[in-house]
């Protein structure tokens, strides 16, 4: 391959260049709700003008900055890491922050709404406290037994490889908030719970993994996975999730039998 | 009907919210909250989704089979009669057959409504109910249906 020059351009750097010229209009179609005006949700729409290469959050706080200031979302990192701002972007859960407008068909509106399964306290903001009592309820931390040792925990990269994807989990709710099963029952401990229950089942240096299986198995644990696979497509960090309820549902088969 | 005409200033909705006196949000249904689910700590659940994998597998023989034999096998559907029950059921093996088939579709089928109900039903009392009209109907079919086919006499007149 040729290295690039300065004096060689492509017709594609030269577009990128130019990035005034750059710019579609594009509507967003957002789902709003505020209970100080009224208690029906409804539709609005934004127009703007933008590259198609920035993405949705960047859409968002052009509009609440430029355009309506009181729309309501959830961001911190803005950069895929902190988990604050699932929504619901053209049917499916993503994190706004990682969702390149060009890749979502700019040409059409495009909708945004609160995730589901979840109390809607105002326009994308959600009541996260169920999701999180679930993730509290699969006890989220390493138990030991024993004198603690005065060096750090050693675990061989075998070890550590088996439950790699689950650490990866960034608690955005953007799998248990795909759920079916979860839009109809909040008792469901959901995907997002189980995988962090996962992530210490199957970690060597832990010795809870016997307690989380039995709170697994009971009535609102795994059994309740339909294998939907929304979870799995959902999941902003690949996370294969319904694998990871699988691999569960297969521990707590294995320890019976 | 015409598509959405929401503008946002309704005349009338105006003057019904405020600050100090917030509309009402929507709660998912059956919330999960520090209190609830309750841990039952029992394999039920466990059993129960072996049992779906377990009978269903059987029940894919049992029940193509029976489909086979009724509807493709020496004339189809026009050989049912009595006559055609009864000699059947004249061999221990077809009364097996259709004894466990019976078994099995029926704890399985129920077993899968629960799992609707549960999946679908909201309030608790609809919960209930619904999964008491399932039990009563379970049992009571599956009591007539073993009650028959072994009192089963073909010479009934
Ligand atoms: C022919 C072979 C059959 C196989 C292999 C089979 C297999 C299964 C499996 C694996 C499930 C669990 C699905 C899940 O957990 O998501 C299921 C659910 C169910 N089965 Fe069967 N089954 C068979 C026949 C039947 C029959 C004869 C009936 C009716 C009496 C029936 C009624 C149901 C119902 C109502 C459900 C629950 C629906 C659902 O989970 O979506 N099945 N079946
Ligand atoms: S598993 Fe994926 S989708 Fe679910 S909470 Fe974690 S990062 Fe979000
Ligand atoms: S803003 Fe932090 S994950 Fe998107």
């Amino acid at each position: 391959m040729s290295t690039p020059t300065l004096d060689k351009h492509s017709a594609a750097l030269d577009a990128a260049e130019n990035t005034a010229s750059h710019t579609i209009k594009v509507t967003f179609r957002i789902r709003r709700f505020n209970p100080e005006v009224s208690e029906e949700a409804s539709w609005q729409d934004f127009e703007l003008d933008i590259d198609p290469k920035e993405r949705v959050l960047d859409a968002l706080h052009k509009i609440k900055w430029d355009q309506d200031g009181t729309l309501t979302f959830r961001r911190s990192c803005a950069h895929g890491i902190c988990g604050s701002d699932a929504m619901r972007i053209n049917g499916k859960n993503r994190l706004a922050c990682k969702t390149l407008i060009k890749d979502i068909n700019p040409q059409k509106p495009i909708t945004i709404e609160a995730i589901k399964g979840l109390t809607v306290l105002k326009d994308l903001v959600v009541d996260m406290e169920p999701f999180f009592q679930a993730y509290r309820d699969v006890m989220p931390f390493l138990i030991t037994k024993g004198n603690e040792p005065t060096r750090e925990r050693l675990q061989s990269p075998e070890d550590r490889e088996r439950f790699d994807d689950t650490t990866k989990c960034i608690l955005c709710a953007a799998c248990t908030s795909s759920c079916p099963v979860f839009w109809n029952d909040g008792q469901y401990f959901g995907p997002a719970a189980i995988v962090n229950a996962h992530r210490f089942i199957f970690d060597s240096r832990d010795e809870g993994g016997e307690q989380r299986l039995e709170i697994l198995n009971d009535k609102d644990g795994v059994w309740r996975c339909r294998t939907t696979f929304n979870c799995t497509d959902a999941c902003p960090r690949g996370i294969e999730v319904t694998k990871a309820i699988q691999e569960v549902k297969r521990a707590l088969i294995t320890r019976r039998f | 009907m015409s598509a959405e005409t929401t503008s946002p200033a309704g005349a009338s909705d105006v003057t019904l919210y405020d600050v100090d006196n917030p509309a009402p949000v929507i709660e998912p249904p059956r919330k999960r909250t520090e209190k609830t689910p309750k841990s039952t700590r029992t394999n039920f659940e466990l059993y129960g989704w072996l049992f779906m994998r377990l009978s269903g597998i059987v029940l894919v023989v049992l029940v193509l089979g029976h489909l086979l034999i009724q509807l493709v096998l020496d004339g189809g559907v026009s050989k049912i009669g009595f006559a055609f029950v009864a000699g059947r059921w004249a061999s221990p093996f077809w009364q097996v057959w259709d004894l466990l088939m019976l078994w099995l579709a029926m704890l399985h089928g129920a077993n899968g409504l629960r799992t609707v109900i549960n999946d679908y039903a909201q309030r608790d009392n609809t919960r209930f109910w619904l999964k008491m009209l399932l039990y009563t109907a379970t049992v009571f079919t599956v009591l007539l249906g073993t009650l028959v086919i072994f009192t089963f006499d073909p010479n009934i007149r």
